[in-house]
């Protein structure tokens, strides 16, 4: 006898070769226990493309279609309009690293969500190009150690924000955008299985941290992830037809402090620097709450 | 990899990867440190079970592990497999009754 | 019978195969192309979707991703699109899938021309793509079906693209006999490919090889299928002609090139000008002949060793050129004729879409005819030279 928080069937196979206590290999757990078996997945030049294993390993239960880095909005367009043509009714899903989803694949996740199509884009956001060795993306956050913002004595750690993806989605006028985080499972299996009922184009954002890019130990992954909710870098919510709905309401929120000072990738930051942080974290948590609130006008239309 | 015999390997004309992971790959054999879970402690909420990445731990009937009380004996407790646990530690680090121990592999036998 | 442009075939070539999912981005000259099926599926008269994809790498990658889940797929492109499409072109190919692509020949920028010349699919040899180069909108229209035919063959299983030249075929009007949808699925089964995305079969489609995995060993399988794929199309023809009363040489048009002394190899619609200077200069007692290259990939190198072996002087007319060498055409030639030890001469003309005149052709003949080997590689008629006017 036992009793579960999240579907127990598993959909994905012990063997991979991701690291230890590599968040992208949750993100991934999690989603498939949401959709199920009747799912085809597509995945691009990323970490997942090299997690399963050198050929002939396969680790999922569903077929995945490994594609080059820039294309998975366009074919999981041109899978979804396949299925369509079939008669089929399958979960047609693009997993996408971040990499892949705000910079090289920005275009093409543009063009599938302005075209309507059905199928689940998700973004599993490790914060760089992990998986050719912790370069930086669109999506690293300010204040980070990559490879190609190595601090040295000019302190050139990343200095842009965080390209803000979820907005740019929510532009696209969808149904369907939600922000995940592997620390909160029953969360995101419930917003992967609304996703999945919903017809047309739906966007996944996904926090996946990395131990091996983030410089933390690996036991501490979901605490990391954790902490992005509970600090507000990483607030949970969705957009559902430009309505905002917070999720997770954080209700003493922790100093952006307690969060950076887990990781290695952040150890060269100033107190000056941590205040730039703590004042975007501000603003973009004070926007979400405003946003929340305005956008339930739209309910009334 | 090699465990695969060549003609299964090209049998396709593109390479179609068909092989489960679990047969190929063995990775315990990653490990540092080793999880030991302390079934005295354990009260079966199966949080280690949620987090664990591979997934590694799997469950096993209640009766086959000592437990805190009558009660939580009833509900089926969870093991790890060894076979793939890397050692990661996310299972001991998030237990709430720190039941898990991480224990230096080399300690072990 | 119906008149129609290059593209306007190519579209409907496109409907009578039953392409299923066809995803394309417009560029001059192929625009019409994408209109037209558009129109088509808009009027009910082709039962497809057409996805207006943001790009040409979108579009190719749409394909791929359409075509593995077993659904027939088209497109078509131009010059920069298809450039663009470089990566996904060898990609399509090692995927083993059968997309077919319409390709209208144009130059490629810098300067930036609409015109036609043949450097943009000469630049994608190396892809795995099979080519085809037409003569004329009916060859377009039958090439784009046999291209379906040889393709999806389990022994082949490699993409095709039908070359077009841009204006002289994409926008000129000819009479083409368009067959019915019933004829070309007589003829042209529905595809089935031997896997496809499917949640019954939960494999990992192109995943990753170490250098002592077999990646070498499927390089050599796509290898093994473009040169089977010789023999497929010579037959293949033989078929065709059967089921549609047209006759195609294979993969090559032989023209008067039996008891030639000097033959000249080319390709696309410069070929069928260059015919009626065959003609003049026979009738004049002069013995030429033109070996018109249809299938360029995989290359015809035994139909090209033959002729060499039985002509005194080869020269090639290439449209496009590479860089630090020759035309790409004249280089592949020059080493299947090798045995033959013949003088191969290279003529590069028309790039950029400059017209090759009938005047062009046939003093490149009479260049050809002196026999000189002083000079491999000639650039015809640039502006300050006057040997050509």
């Amino acid at each position: 006898m036992r009793r579960t928080t999240i579907p127990e069937e598993e959909y994905m196979l012990p063997g991979h070769s991701a690291c230890l206590g590599c968040g992208g290999a949750l993100a991934m757990r999690y989603l498939l226990k949401g959709l199920g078996k009747n799912t085809i997945i597509s995945i691009p030049a990323c970490c997942w493309a090299v997690i399963p294993g050198v050929y002939p390993s396969r680790c999922l239960e569903v077929p995945l279609l490994y594609t080059a880095f820039e294309v998975t909005g366009a074919a999981i367009s041109g899978i979804a309009d396949a299925m369509e043509v079939l008669g089929k009714d399958v979960n047609v899903v693009g997993f996408a690293g971040d990499g892949g989803t705000v910079d090289i694949g920005l275009q093409a996740l543009s063009g599938m969500l302005e075209r309507r199509h059905n199928a689940i884009y998700v973004l599993y956001d490790n914060e760089a190009y992990m998986n050719t060795g912790i370069q930086r993306s669109g999506a690293t956050p300010y204040g980070a150690w990559t490879t190609t913002t190595p601090v040295g004595k000019r302190r050139m750690f990343k200095r842009e924000h965080k390209k803000d993806i979820m907005e740019i989605v929510v532009a696209h006028e969808i149904p369907y955008a939600a922000t995940l985080n592997i620390a909160y499972p029953e969360d995101f299996i419930k917003k992967v299985k609304k996703a999945k009922e919903i017809k047309g184009p739906k966007f996944l954002h996904i926090y996946a941290p990395c131990p091996t890019g983030w410089r933390y130990p690996p036991n501490k992954t979901v605490e990391v992830a954790r902490l992005a909710t509970e600090t507000l870098m990483f607030p949970l919510y969705e957009v559902e037809e430009g309505v905002y709905t917070i999720t997770k309401k954080i209700k003493e929120p922790k100093p952006v402090k307690e969060y950076l000072k887990t990781q290695g990738r952040f150890r060269y930051l100033s107190d000056e620097d941590v205040q730039i942080i703590q004042k975007w974290v501000n603003h973009r948590w004070k926007k979400l709450l405003l946003k929340e609130k305005y956008s339930r006008e739209l309910l009334e239309e | 990899m090699s465990k695969v015999p060549l003609e299964e390997m090209i049998k396709f004309p593109t390479p179609i990867a068909t092989v489960p992971s679990k047969e190929l790959n063995k990775t315990g054999s990653w490990r540092t440190f080793r999880p030991v879970i302390d079934y005295t402690k354990c009260i079966r909420c199966y949080i280690c079970w949620k987090f664990c990445p591979e997934p590694a731990i799997y469950f096993v009937d209640g009766d086959k592990h000592e437990a805190p009380s009558d009660a939580i004996k009833k509900m089926d407790a969870v093991e790890i497999d060894y076979d793939y646990c890397k050692g990661c530690g996310i299972c001991a680090n998030e237990c709430p009754r720190n039941a898990i121990d991480m224990v230096l592999e080399e300690k072990i036998e | 019978m119906m008149l129609l442009t290059g593209n306007e075939t190519a579209a409907y070539a496109a409907k009578v195969c039953r392409a299923k999912v066809v995803a394309a981005y417009p560029i001059t000259p192929q625009t019409t192309v994408v209109e037209k099926i558009a129109e088509l599926i808009a009027n009910g008269e082709m039962d497809a979707k057409y996805i207006r994809v943001e790009s040409e790498h979108s579009a190719m990658a749409a394909c791929i991703a359409a075509e593995n889940s077993g659904v027939r797929t088209f497109t078509a492109t131009s010059a920069h699109g298809l450039t663009l499409m470089h990566e996904l072109l060898i990609w399509a190919s090692g995927a083993r899938l059968p997309i077919v692509m319409s390709v209208i020949n144009r130059a490629m920028a810098p300067p930036w021309s609409v015109w036609t010349d043949q450097q943009d699919s000469m630049a994608q040899r190396d892809t795995g793509w099979m080519q085809v180069y037409a003569e004329s909108n009916q060859e377009v229209m039958d090439s784009i079906i046999m291209a379906y035919k040889v393709g999806e063959r389990e022994d082949i299983l490699l993409p095709t693209m039908v070359m077009e030249d841009a204006f002289i075929l994409s926008h000129t009007s000819e009479p083409v006999d368009v067959p019915t949808e019933e004829e070309v699925a007589s003829y042209l089964p529905d595809l089935k490919l031997p896997y496809k995305l499917d949640p019954d079969f939960p494999a990992g489609f192109g995943s990753l090889i170490m250098p002592e995995g077999p990646y070498m060993e499927f390089r050599y399988k796509i290898a093994e299928a473009m040169d089977k794929a010789r023999k497929v199309i010579r037959e293949e023809c033989e078929e065709f002609e059967k089921k549609f009363g047209r006759h195609y040489d294979g993969l090559v048009e032989f023209y008067r090139t039996d008891d030639a002394d000097v033959n000249l190899i080319m390709l696309g619609t410069m070929a069928s000008t260059a015919k009626e200077v065959v003609d003049e200069l026979r009738s004049e007692g002069k013995k030429v002949g033109l070996l018109r290259i249809r299938y360029f990939r995989p290359f015809p190198y035994e139909e090209i060793r033959e002729v060499a072996m039985n002509s005194s002087y080869i020269g090639v007319c290439d449209r496009s050129y590479t860089f630090g060498y020759g035309g790409p055409i004249w280089s592949e030639v020059r080493s299947a004729a090798y045995p033959a030890k013949v003088f191969v001469k290279n003529y590069v003309v028309g790039l950029g879409g400059r017209d090759i005149t009938p005047k062009v052709l046939r003093k490149i003949y009479e260049d050809a005819l002196t026999m000189k080997e002083d000079k491999e590689i000639e650039w015809v008629g640039l502006l300050w030279d006057e040997r050509w006017r």
